[in-house]
């Protein structure tokens, strides 16, 4: 009886059984973790996130406007021009202007005419966007940058 | 050596002969058993064929009862194999890229013979399978049907339930129309969702699970190129081999968990077949046929003799071909009555509006009008962790296989039909008419609504009001009938809702004739 109690060395067959089958394990866990990699994309390909929007004098004093391909909003005040993004911070839709801000069409998120969030599930307000002057003399909106609210690029 | 050469026939005689009987050699290598005309041969014919041996060659006659299994079962693999059939034709036109997807659906739906029949096909399928793999999860939970042995089986189902939601997404976004992109849209930004909750505690920098999963289901930032070639890939490549190869061990489980769920046997009372022939089970059976004399070794089951069982060759044949030919007969008065829609092209610039995703998902999109991540993974996730753990939670003993009978037992299923009807309606009329926390208090943090929202206080309160039912009865079945109530009403109602009365800005309407005019 007791001797089964004693820890019995590892037969060396059972030992090279076991070191084979890790080794299998591990190797086919790695080959796993190579390959997990490849679906990451190293790099994003897509168009540019800094969009032209024209020249400042072709926005008049008070004029906002909607740029598609900016997916923003930009206005011009006696302060200067400021972009707020037209994507919905909850999911991505597109806004629309509404007599009091923004509303969203696909779960119904509100937004004031800052951009804040007045009612839905929105988490967020929408962000203002960084505005700069291109050497060529246009606005350009950088749709990736955020900038706080309330600021203005004079012009 | 030479000798004996002489005294066989000539090796042309030989070739000749085997020529002759190429045809019947070819047949017997194919088939190893007669022509099955008899119980026995087509007992052999089901247990040596690779197909039908999914099948044992005695099923009980219980398993044919139509209220046994509702025939959803196979009604779901039905709407499968024709998704597969039409899915193959679709792919001989449909071309997985942004520039030439949306016309070649188009080609398809207005060029190509057949081809709008064809698209609408797969179109109606594809939901009818949603609706019989649910209604047969329905039937499985009130028959008990999930105990013990057959837990592992649910399991198997669930995933089942997934893959098939996950290939109706895939399959969305294909047409690259308006529908299509903002679905998808929509759809990878709640895989994003995370972030809410990684921003809300500002992490997001260094830890954002979200990003990543929208990233590896994109391919980009964006719906693009990327995402039309992945989920093309997903849809016709990967999630069906799963569903292959995963309904494949679930029949398996069916058969290796001894046929279906089933009460004792009651002896006496005559059946009729679907052949139309009437047997009755004596109680003691005076034939020994069984497996025994067609298969060496061990039956599967060596403690129940044949009774009460009928061959499956051809009754439960005759019963599965009669549940295959209804599906295809709906699916095509379907496909003929209504086709499937194709909007304009997609158009990053100009959301749908309302933007809604397939109906079954719209439970959900109602609940990710209140917040993103809670609604489309945190409570999804919660439910589906919840179902999976019925079988292990609820294991009082039980044959399974019975529709509940008993008052008691009827009276909590309507119980808690009625409180989970009570409680869905009164909150979304509350939050409909009065808003939610985000109204009130404008700046409120965002975590507090993640934690808190209508969502997840239907979910609180169906999780103690099954606590309740379970305490009271005394019994785990009663808090899983009530969770299980609970979460299919509170399930119908919200689609319903999203789907009617949800119009443009995703406002509430009577009616789709209120909609104002854009
Ligand atoms: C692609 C989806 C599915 C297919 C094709 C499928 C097919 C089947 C079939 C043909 C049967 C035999 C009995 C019957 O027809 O009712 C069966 C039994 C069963 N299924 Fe599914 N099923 C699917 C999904 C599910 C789901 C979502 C669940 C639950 C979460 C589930 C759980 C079970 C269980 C536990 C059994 C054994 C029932 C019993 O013994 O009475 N299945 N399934
Ligand atoms: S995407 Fe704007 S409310 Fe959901």
């Amino acid at each position: 009886m007791s001797s089964l109690r004693k820890p019995q060395p590892v037969p060396r067959r059972d030992f090279l059984g076991a070191a084979a089958l890790m080794t299998c394990g591990a190797t086919l866990g790695l080959a796993t973790v190579g390959m997990a990699r490849l679906p990451f994309p190293a790099v994003i390909a897509g168009e540019s996130s800094k969009i032209k929007i024209g020249r400042p004098d072709d926005i008049a004093m008070g004029e906002e406007r909607w740029v598609p391909s900016a997916r923003a909003f930009v206005f011009r005040d006696k302060d200067g021009v400021h972009a707020i993004s037209g994507v919905c911070t909850h999911l991505g839709c597109i806004v629309s202007r509404a007599p009091t801000g923004f509303a969203c069409p696909c779960h119904g998120s509100r937004f004031g005419p800052q951009g804040e969030v007045t009612k839905g599930p929105a988490p967020s307000a929408l962000p203002w966007l960084e505005i700069s002057l291109a050497p060529d003399g246009q606005l350009v909106v950088d749709v990736e940058s955020r900038t706080a609210t309330g600021s203005r690029f004079r012009v | 050596m030479v000798a004996s050469i002489e005294n066989t026939p000539s090796a042309l005689k030989t070739f000749a002969e085997n020529l002759k009987r190429a045809p019947i050699r070819l047949r017997e290598s194919v088939f190893r058993h007669d022509w099955p005309d008899t119980d026995r041969t087509r007992s052999q014919a089901v247990f040596a064929n690779f197909f039908l041996h999914l099948h044992s060659t005695r099923i009980h006659e219980r398993t044919l009862r139509f209220w046994s299994t509702c025939g959803m079962g196979v009604g779901a693999l039905a709407n499968f194999v024709l998704l597969t059939v039409t899915g193959i034709l679709l792919m001989v036109y449909y071309k997985p890229s942004t520039d030439l997807a949306y016309q070649s659906i188009k080609d398809i739906t207005f060029i190509v013979p057949t081809g709008q029949f064809i698209r609408n096909i797969h179109r109606w399928s594809a939901h009818m399978m949603v609706v019989f793999v649910l209604l047969h999860m329905v039937r499985v939970f009130y028959t008990s049907a999930y105990k013990s042995p057959r837990e592992f089986n649910w399991l198997v189902g669930m995933a089942l339930l997934v893959l098939t939601l996950g290939l109706s997404f895939t399959g969305y976004l294909l047409p690259w129309d308006q529908l299509a992109y903002w679905a998808i849209t929509i759809g990878s930004n709640i895989a994003q969702s995370p972030r809410e909750v990684t921003d809300a505690i500002g992490v997001t920098r260094f830890f954002d699970p979200g990003g990543l999963q929208k990233r590896i289901l994109l391919g980009a930032d964006t719906v693009g190129q990327e995402a039309v070639t992945r989920f093309y890939l997903l849809h016709v490549m990967v999630l069906p081999l799963f569903m292959i190869g995963l309904i494949g061990v679930h029949f398996w489980r069916v058969r290796k968990d001894g046929g279906l769920a089933r009460p004792a046997d009651e002896p006496g009372t005559p059946v009729r077949l679907l052949t139309g022939q009437t047997v009755s089970f004596a109680p003691a059976p005076e034939k020994t046929y069984g497996l025994m004399a067609l298969v060496r070794g061990k039956t599967p089951q060596v403690d129940r003799g044949p009774e009460h069982t009928i061959t499956a060759w051809p009754n439960a044949f005759y019963a599965e071909m009669a549940v295959l030919m209804a599906t295809c007969t709906i699916c095509l008065v379907l496909a003929l009555i209504a086709d499937a829609p194709l909007k304009e092209i997609a158009n990053p610039g100009v959301p749908e509006n309302p933007a809604k995703a397939p109906w079954y998902f719209l439970g959900l999109q109602e609940l990710v009008s209140y917040s993103a991540f809670m609604g489309g993974i945190g409570i999804p996730t919660l439910v589906l962790l919840g179902l999976g753990l019925i079988p292990f939670l609820d294991s009082e003993a039980d044959t399974g296989g019975l529709w509940p009978t008993s008052l008691t037992h009827r009276l909590l299923i309507a119980g808690s039909a009625f409180f989970s009807a009570f409680v869905v309606i009164a909150l979304l009329a509350f939050t409909i008419r009065f808003g939610w926390l985000r109204s009130w208090f404008p700046h409120i943090p965002q975590l507090i609504i993640i934690v808190l929202n209508p969502g997840t206080l239907l979910v609180a309160l169906f999780a103690e009001f099954s606590l309740c039912i379970m305490n009271r009865y005394n019994s785990t079945r009663a808090g899983a009938v009530a969770l299980f109530t609970c979460f299919i009403v509170a399930f119908v109602i919200l689609t319903y809702v999203a789907t009617v009365h949800r119009g443009p800005n995703w406002s509430f309407y009577w009616s789709r004739s209120q909609w104002p005019i854009h």
